[in-house]
């Protein structure tokens, strides 16, 4: 049972040696609740980018990120991942609701892509090891033996050697949050999502989260950020997108993004967050 | 009162706990296994798949369960097609009928109190699972019944003591477990007062066992998850099946 799952999951780009890799999402249009949340967003994530995403709250990053991993499912638009287009029925114009054609493809291409969350969503009725070795077991196959061995590279990876048979709620946020990113890294994903991963943290605990995934960064790994932490993107990131009103206003290189920003939002957005 | 004959009638009843456990775990089991994929069932979105489960148990709890007692032990025999089926090897014993009664009303709530733990379930939970990839059935298994479980074992535990207390009921159809006995014994003595009050010191024994267990597994399971700030303790509370 546990070998047929383990064959189900075959690494990308089997079959596909031509295939981009990286992520490619175009026009993305996304309705919430009565409101026009992405309003045909492209964007492009290449491999070995640190992309952070800014802008106010209701500028819809948040929900452009979700859309990558289809815990949101665009109303309209394309989504490649590794150049594999990813089968979506469109939302239709009498109010049907996008959905999800293909699951099978949906669940590997979001085990292919770690996602850390705002409110760190660790499962409560199991430890910190647990946490982390859960979605290897389940969904690559992994035996449990050889997933609680990653699962520990992980924790000590995140600084929690010592926390592994902690539960969630003996933990602290900042802690919760690195074991939730230890969670992300066991699956050894292609790309990491970050959903305002510092959002819900006292101010105390911003540092050590931060801390890691600045050492990750360091990793050439393929991350996206959606933060609010101006100097962490600053220092971090390889390209930096400003979003309002549902769509990408400017992006580019961190140093032309902070220093000498186009438009006129931007401007604003920067500084009154100084 | 007579000591002597409460304490003798205390001892001859307890062979009707045999009885009285058999009928209690058998449709605890059978309620569980139903209520589950019930409980799925009812909490879903798609109103094809939760409405039939609300009739069910907007019925199983809406009437008495002597009424289902009756309508399965005395009323089932008068349909010709039951008669002559092969059912009718189970349903003309009156210990199958009160499996069944028992099985099907007390599934009908446990479905209800499963479904009040899985919709209170996060989403973030749900949404973590989904996001490394889990399938459907995955996080149900794993993620959403476990937390559900823990959330709403008091209430279950509630539960599986007024099934205890539900079994009584099987001695209106001849069966001698508990109460059956204790009737049986009346007759033959014409000493209720006695007689029920041993009856009644079995039975909460029994609750008394049962609410040790249940406060120990809650424990044990909250020790380390569920986040609550004081303990909920598992407490007698009227009986929800109506008499």
């Amino acid at each position: 049972m546990r070998a047929a799952k383990a064959l189900s999951y075959p690494a990308f780009g089997v079959g596909e040696p031509a295939a981009e890799p990286g992520i490619r999402a175009e026009r993305i249009e996304k309705r919430l609740g009565g409101n026009d949340v992405l309003r045909g967003v492209e964007l492009i994530v290449r491999p070995g980018e640190i992309l952070s995403i800014l802008g106010s709250s209701g500028s819809g990053k948040s929900t452009l990120l979700r859309c990558l991993n289809l815990l949101t499912i665009p109303d309209r638009g394309d989504i490649w991942v590794h150049g594999e287009k990813l089968a979506i029925r469109a939302a239709s114009q009498h109010g049907g609701p996008a959905g999800i054609l293909d699951h099978r493809q949906v669940r590997r291409v979001r085990a292919s892509m770690g996602m850390v969350f705002q409110n760190f969503n660790l499962w409560p009725h199991k430890t910190a090891l647990e946490n982390v070795t859960e979605g290897p077991v389940l969904v690559k196959g992994i035996r449990r033996g050889a997933a609680a061995e990653l699962g520990r590279h992980y924790l000590a990876k995140v600084g929690l050697s010592d926390k592994a048979d902690a539960y969630p709620r003996h933990l602290s946020g900042g802690q919760q949050q690195r074991v939730a990113i230890a969670r992300a890294l066991a699956m050894e994903p292609q790309v990491l999502l970050f959903d305002e991963p510092t959002s819900a943290l006292d101010p105390e605990l911003v540092g050590e989260v931060l801390r890691v995934m600045a050492a990750l960064a360091g990793e050439g790994r393929t991350m996206v950020i959606v933060t609010h932490e101006l100097a962490f993107a600053r220092e971090v990131s390889t390209r930096a997108a400003f979003m309002h009103g549902g769509l990408i206003e400017e992006e580019s290189p961190p140093q032309e993004f902070f220093s000498s920003p186009v438009s006129g939002r931007l401007r604003g957005f920067l500084a009154s967050h100084r | 009162m007579d000591i002597m004959l409460l304490l003798t009638s205390t001892v001859t009843l307890t062979g009707g706990i045999p009885l009285t456990l058999l009928l209690t775990f058998a449709s605890l089991l059978a309620g569980f296994v139903l209520a589950v994929p019930l409980a799925f069932m009812r909490a879903s979105p798609r109103k094809w798949l939760s409405l039939p489960v609300l009739a069910y148990t907007y019925v199983f709890r809406g009437t008495p369960l002597l009424v289902q007692l009756f309508i399965i032990y005395y009323g089932l025999g008068q349909v010709g097609a039951i008669r002559s089926s092969v059912l009718w090897v189970l349903l003309r014993d009156p210990f199958w009928c009160c499996l069944l009664a028992f099985s099907l009303n007390g599934a009908a709530y446990t479905t209800e109190i499963f479904r009040g733990g899985i919709q209170a379930v996060a989403t973030g939970m749900i949404e973590a699972a989904q996001a490394v990839g889990m399938s459907p059935l995955q996080i149900k298994r794993r993620i959403i019944f476990p937390i559900a479980f823990r959330s709403v074992l008091p209430s279950y535990a509630n539960e599986v003591i007024s099934l205890v207390k539900a079994t009584s009921l099987a001695s209106t159809v001849t069966l001698l477990e508990i109460t059956g006995l204790s009737r049986k014994l009346v007759s033959e003595t014409f000493a209720p007062y006695e007689i029920f009050i041993a009856a009644g010191v079995l039975y909460l024994g029994l609750t008394f066992l049962l609410t040790g267990f249940f406060n120990v597994l809650e424990a044990r399971l909250n020790a380390a998850p569920q986040a609550r700030t004081h303990p909920r303790r598992v407490i007698l509370r009227q009986v929800p099946h109506e008499q």
